[in-house]
């Protein structure tokens, strides 16, 4: 109660869960952050093929797909962080096997990044004009 | 306290085996709507932001397909704009309402708190008009010879 107002401007410590947390958040805000953009771009397509694939090329570059490599991380960590909290909340007695079910999620998200990398850095390189 | 805004509540042990401690949980009204709102809304996006994010950026060829003949083509399908319009929705919500609550942990004076809640939520709306408009109005026969 009075330990919160400490907290304030400092990391939640005090539980393994705390760097899963931190993660659910930074990939949170990336990921409504970067929809704000999209939503914006997306509606250009209203305004005709010229205005819509100027914006889409953007998209194409090299260092913007590095980033798109990135989002498509945050949106997936969040997704299966997210099922590992429904997890905890909906089976509370799961929170026995709390270390299991992290390592478990984390094996899950790295396993699904790597053909993931792999084909999205195919595409990176490619328009990097390393092919 | 009283130059505060409300604490979040603090947890209480649940139920379960002895010596385990649920999640922290709201109690009731609209925090714990808003809880459950997340997890509903976030086993929904599991499908459509994961889907969408897999079929646009990932499958064949990812983004560089992606021009104004691939849009107009893919939104011939009414399952696509339905598909593209709950995701909006959805994600919209939730991810406002994310926004809110780190604003809870980290804004607290009240009033700053508030402007910085309707900032977003200003934000959200006006790009739920401008998506939905989008969505439901785009007619690529405007622009013969296109698709």
């Amino acid at each position: 109660m009075a330990k919160r107002k400490s907290d304030v401007g400092t990391l939640y410590k005090g539980s393994p869960g705390q760097w899963s947390w931190l993660l659910h958040r930074i990939t949170g805000v990336a990921v409504i952050l970067f929809l704000f953009a999209h939503v914006v771009d997306t509606a250009v397509v209203g305004w005709g093929p010229e205005a819509y694939n100027r914006v889409v090329g953007v998209y194409h570059n090299w260092v913007v797909k590095l980033l798109e490599l990135g989002l498509v991380a945050a949106v997936l960590y969040h997704a299966i962080n997210g099922v590992k909290i429904m997890v905890f909340d909906f089976w509370p007695s799961s929170a026995r096997h709390m270390k299991g079910i992290a390592l478990a999620s984390t094996i899950v998200f790295v396993l699904s990044m790597i053909p993931i990398t792999i084909i999205m850095g195919h595409g990176i390189l490619d328009s990097a004009g390393v092919f | 306290m009283s130059v505060e805004a409300p604490e979040r509540p603090t947890p209480s042990p649940r139920g379960g085996s002895p010596g385990i401690r649920g999640r922290e949980r709201p109690v009731g009204g609209f925090e714990l709507w808003s809880w459950l709102f997340m997890r509903i809304s976030g086993l929904v996006l599991l499908i459509l932001a994961v889907g969408h994010v897999l079929i646009m950026h990932v499958w064949d060829d990812g983004v560089d397909r992606v021009n104004f003949g691939f849009v107009a083509a893919r939104w011939q399908s009414p399952f696509w704009r339905t598909w593209d319009w709950a995701l909006l929705v959805l994600a919209l919500i939730h991810g406002i309402n994310g926004l809110r609550i780190i604003v809870q942990d980290y804004v607290r004076w009240p009033a700053v708190r508030f402007a910085v809640d309707m900032a977003f939520l200003v934000i959200g709306f006006a790009l739920f008009v401008l998506g939905t408009v989008v969505v439901f109005t785009f007619d690529p026969s405007r622009w013969p010879g296109t698709v």
